[in-house]
């Protein structure tokens, strides 16, 4: 990124008002970032941008509510889901200061998985935005960055992050390369029994660590959530295709109309299973019956936290 | 120890007549991710990934049960019910194909745990004695792997039964227990001859491309160090978003719940994984809760593995250094820096 001076120079005069700055910084390999919290000048130098940057900063909002003063370096489909947390007077505004940029994408860990093989064989990766290089042993390899990003990235309309206090160099131009998910199309096409059969099939394979839970921005249950509460016990200890699927449609139907498809939940599974299908198949409903695109308008109220006697996109039979 | 050399091609055969009278846990490619499954037609083993899940499940599984239970209604006095209770131990035969080093030396940290002069687990104990670990040793190195640091190594045999090393055209394979030796009496192993040298030379240079190994050895007493400073831990664990990932995911996490999963009259006693990890792992009857933020938790688990564990079991890290834990964190939370941060901040405080 080439004005990271400039952004450290704009969290550098921002910081003495705020308690910390959520952005990232080098993880253990070349392939990986961690969140940063900065908490002082030094802490600034080890701010990293790049095609890493995975984790959403925002999941870390709701450990911090409560008067603390946030700072946020966002990406485009991060920010949204700041203002979905607004949207829902989960977070006060003046708490609030955020770091906008143009994002150009993120590229993804399972993705370069499958290509390659594990990530820590992976000896050293380049990305020039169009092509991604990659050195494994003997090999190397040139792939665009289109097969290696992640699949919001495909559809993402948002590059740049939305309200923020600060933006920092140019505005990302970057353009989507379909309207709707390839996966999500193909997966449409399968009749119901396969589309069943697929589900047991990966459902089989969850461990249930609420990984996708707790990576999740909106998960603002935290603790208390239904999958774990005791009195009354609503799932059954046991890892099992139809406990395990029971968990997964709750999270599913919790996210209706707020979900902003940041992808966390998928991103974090450690089983690498497609629960986006599912987020992304329910957006498109709030988006075909509400006309609603969740967590880019502060002002709007989610369409399923509110009644209205006549939806104005809903044709009523009379 | 004898060495003895078996073709790629014929660990299918080997595998396959081990199968006739054991479930034979392989990895396998499971929807894209490598995970240990049962041996069946079409199911072929993935050798050349570190499988996303570890082999404590074949005796250690996430759900077990430990006995089935009736209620049942006196008809004279309503008022009264008896029990049944029925057992259910486990009784299969299983060996599991292709671990690697570090997730078999998982297994002696249960064992320490669960079958020792005190306490003998009959659940646990059983399927340790009816469950055979054939090892592949490493020829590649990540940059999550760590065993080297941790008293183990790329060919470490501990766990083991027999430990196979990836030579031309096949693997050497070396008994390392008297059952492994056994194992390795089928016609389909020829004597090793000059692979075993090759073998010998893939776990040197498998070892170097670790390089030198970090001392953990003073980390009990640095960890101790820490252990009320309050800062430290929020720093270290500001990234955790407190998932139970790692814990299910590593080869020496032992905890566990025990829930009896009632239908009618009728139930089980259910044993399943539990992650010090969770809010309700330490949660009391009364609301009050011990490790009630994550960085108390991640503290904990941290630790276990570093302090108390090697405290309590004659100094053996309850860390087999396969790097699960950092791999597949959400947040690449990454144990070994933790570790290492505590010794260096108990240093630091001794220089002032």
């Amino acid at each position: 990124m080439q004005a990271l001076a400039e952004l450290k120079e704009q969290i550098r005069q921002a910081l003495p008002d705020l308690d910390v700055v959520i952005g990232w910084q080098q993880g253990f390999d070349a392939l990986h970032t961690r969140p940063l919290f900065i908490r002082s000048e030094e802490d600034i130098d080890k701010l990293v941008v790049n095609e890493f940057c995975v984790v959403n900063p925002a999941s870390y909002l709701r450990e911090l509510r409560g008067g603390k003063k946030v700072g946020l370096v966002l990406k485009g489909c991060d920010s949204r889901s700041v203002i979905e947390l607004l949207q829902e007077d989960l977070l006060k505004e003046e708490d609030l200061t955020i770091f906008g940029f143009g994002c150009n994408g993120i590229l993804n860990h399972t993705k370069l998985q499958a290509r390659f093989g594990e990530l820590g064989f992976i000896q050293s990766i380049e990305n020039d935005g169009a092509n991604v290089t990659v050195v494994v042993g003997d090999n190397k390899e040139t792939v665009p960055f289109t097969e290696l990003c992640a699949d919001k990235c495909l559809t993402c309309v948002y590059p740049n992050t939305l309200q923020c206090s600060h933006f920092v160099g140019e505005e990302s131009t970057k353009k989507p390369e379909s309207e709707k998910n390839k996966a999500l199309e193909e997966f449409e096409k399968l009749s119901l029994e396969e589309r069943f059969a697929f589900w047991q099939d990966q459902m089989r394979r969850c461990i249930r660590c609420y990984a996708c839970r707790n990576a999740c921005p909106m998960c603002v249950c935290k603790d208390h959530c239904i999958a774990n509460s005791r009195e009354p016990k609503w799932l059954s200890e046991e890892v099992d295709v139809q406990n395990n699927f029971m968990f997964q449609l709750i999270h599913v139907m919790h996210l209706t109309g707020r979900c902003v498809e940041c992808g966390e939940c998928e991103r974090a599974c450690p089983m690498d299973i497609p629960i986006m299908l599912l987020r992304r198949k329910m957006a498109g409903v709030i988006r075909d019956v509400f006309a609603y695109n969740a967590g880019t308008n502060a002002e709007d109220t989610p369409p399923l936290m509110c009644f209205k006697v006549e939806e104005p996109t809903i044709e009523e039979r009379h | 120890m004898a060495c003895k050399f078996i073709s790629n091609e014929d660990i299918t055969l080997w595998l396959e007549a081990l199968a006739k009278d054991h479930v034979v846990f392989v990895p396998v490619d499971d929807c894209g991710s490598v995970t240990f499954r049962p041996l069946a037609e079409g199911r072929k083993p993935v050798l050349d990934r570190v499988p996303v899940r570890s082999p404590k499940e074949a005796v250690f599984p996430q759900n077990e049960t430990l006995l089935l239970y009736k209620y049942e209604k006196d008809l004279e006095d309503p008022e009264h019910s008896t029990v049944r209770i029925k057992e259910t131990l486990p009784k299969e035969r299983a060996v599991v194909f292709g671990t690697r080093p570090c997730g078999a030396r998982g297994m002696t940290v249960f064992d320490r745990v669960f079958d020792n002069e005190r306490i003998r687990d009959p659940y646990y104990a059983t399927r340790r004695e009816n469950t055979l670990f054939i090892t592949l040793a490493c020829n590649k190195v990540e940059s999550t792997c760590f065993c080297h640091e941790v008293g183990s190594g790329p060919a470490d045999t501990a766990g083991s039964d027999v430990l196979l090393t990836p030579v031309q055209g096949g693997y050497t394979a070396e008994a390392v227990t008297e059952r492994g030796g056994q194992m390795l009496e089928a016609s389909v192993f020829a004597d090793g001859g000059n692979k075993c040298a090759e073998a010998e030379e893939v776990k040197k240079a498998t070892r170097e491309m670790l390089g030198e190994a970090h001392d953990y050895s003073d980390a009990p007493e640095k960890l101790l160090a820490v252990f009320d400073d309050d800062e430290f831990w929020e720093e270290q664990a500001a990234g955790c978003i407190s998932c139970g990932a790692c814990t299910y995911l590593c080869p020496t996490c032992y905890c566990f719940n025990i829930t009896d999963e009632a239908t009618g009259t009728t139930g089980k006693r259910l044993r399943t994984w539990d992650t010090c990890m969770s809010f309700q792992y330490t949660l009391e009857g009364s609301g009050h809760n011990p490790r009630s933020t994550k960085a108390k938790r991640l503290k904990n688990r941290v630790n276990h593995k570093f302090s108390y564990y090697p405290d309590t079991y004659e100094k053996n890290i309850a860390c087999c250094g396969c790097g699960r834990c950092i791999k597949s964190c959400p947040a690449s939370v990454d144990i070994r820096a933790i570790v290492k941060a505590a010794q260096a901040r108990g240093a630091k405080k001794e220089s002032k």
